[in-house]
């Protein structure tokens, strides 16, 4: 006899997106979600959102130091160079 | 910068002061999106980031490289921007009644799904999301949208993101920064990512 795992539900997958995303989910939960993906048009548009948005996020450049910042800073070295 | 640590070290200690700048430039703004973390404006965090380097500094020659340079300079910034925080009268992130944890924030809002006693798809979609139209992806206004979602969020999740996403750390690094548990570092990033997924949307649906 085998034992069916209960069905995930979409509102349960949303909240798994993350660990399914990082590799962290024990492999019986991914298979689950796997699962869930493939009959599931809703949470394979999700998904794939959640991967756009990451790659998004990932093309934002970082803010410079200010330049004030900096020449403090490029002081205080000098300073604690010759000290 | 210095093709190894040990390099970099060795320039930083010699007075080498484009290899202190290159530092500088690769560590400062994420000092003070950390700093922020702990205390209440922009301005106390810059000055915490550049108390740090000054920390950095005083602390180099000590410096045995146990830990990695990067993670040496954020639990710097962490000890000065904690007593900073305390000194303001600041509740300190993570504390135990803040355990990102203990209060649920569901990735997307209850009303976009069908009910969990629905006799034939519980917890289904009630509203399916859309896909979203490839060139809008790529527009300047959508990377507005992005970057205003990030900086809306609360202190915490928008450090994690930054650091995981914008800058592609890893996650054991991030929680070595951050001194954060793995699970609390996950929680913070889910909610973080969901949210700015969640923000996008109305936008790139009509796009």
């Amino acid at each position: 006899m085998t034992v069916e795992f209960e069905q995930l539900s979409c509102r349960e997958l949303v909240e798994l997106v993350t660990d399914y995303l990082e590799g962290m989910l024990p492999a019986a939960e991914h298979e689950r979600v796997d699962r869930h993906l493939e009959t599931c048009q809703g949470c394979r548009t999700y998904v794939e959102q959640m991967r756009q948005t990451i790659e998004l996020t990932g093309r934002l450049t970082v803010e410079d130091v200010s330049p004030e910042a900096e020449l403090v800073l490029l002081e205080a070295f000098r300073a604690w160079h010759t000290a | 910068m210095a093709a190894t640590e040990a390099e970099l070290l060795d320039a930083l200690r010699a007075g080498d002061e484009a290899a202190f700048a290159a530092l500088v430039r690769e560590y400062h703004p994420s000092l003070v999106r950390v700093a922020r973390m702990y205390v209440s404006s922009q301005a106390t965090a810059e000055e915490v980031a550049q108390e740090t380097w000054l920390g950095v500094l005083n602390g180099l020659d000590r410096f045995e490289g146990r830990s990695s340079l990067k993670t040496w300079i954020f639990r710097i910034l962490a000890n000065i921007a904690k007593t900073r925080a305390v000194r303001d009268g600041r509740t300190l992130p993570f504390s135990a009644l803040e355990d990102p944890a203990r209060v649920p924030e569901p990735a997307v809002g209850a009303d976009r799904f069908l009910d969990t006693e629905h006799p034939r798809w519980p917890g289904h979609w009630a509203v399916r999301p859309a896909a979203w139209p490839a060139d809008a992806l790529l527009a300047a206004e959508t990377r507005e949208r992005l970057a205003d979602a990030i900086e809306a969020l609360p202190a915490t999740q928008r450090a994690v993101i930054t650091l995981r996403d914008v800058e592609g750390w890893s996650s054991e690094e991030v929680r070595n920064a951050l001194e954060l548990s793995e699970t609390n570092q996950r929680v913070l990033l889910h909610r973080a990512r969901s949210k700015v997924r969640a923000a996008l949307e109305p936008y790139l649906e009509q796009a």
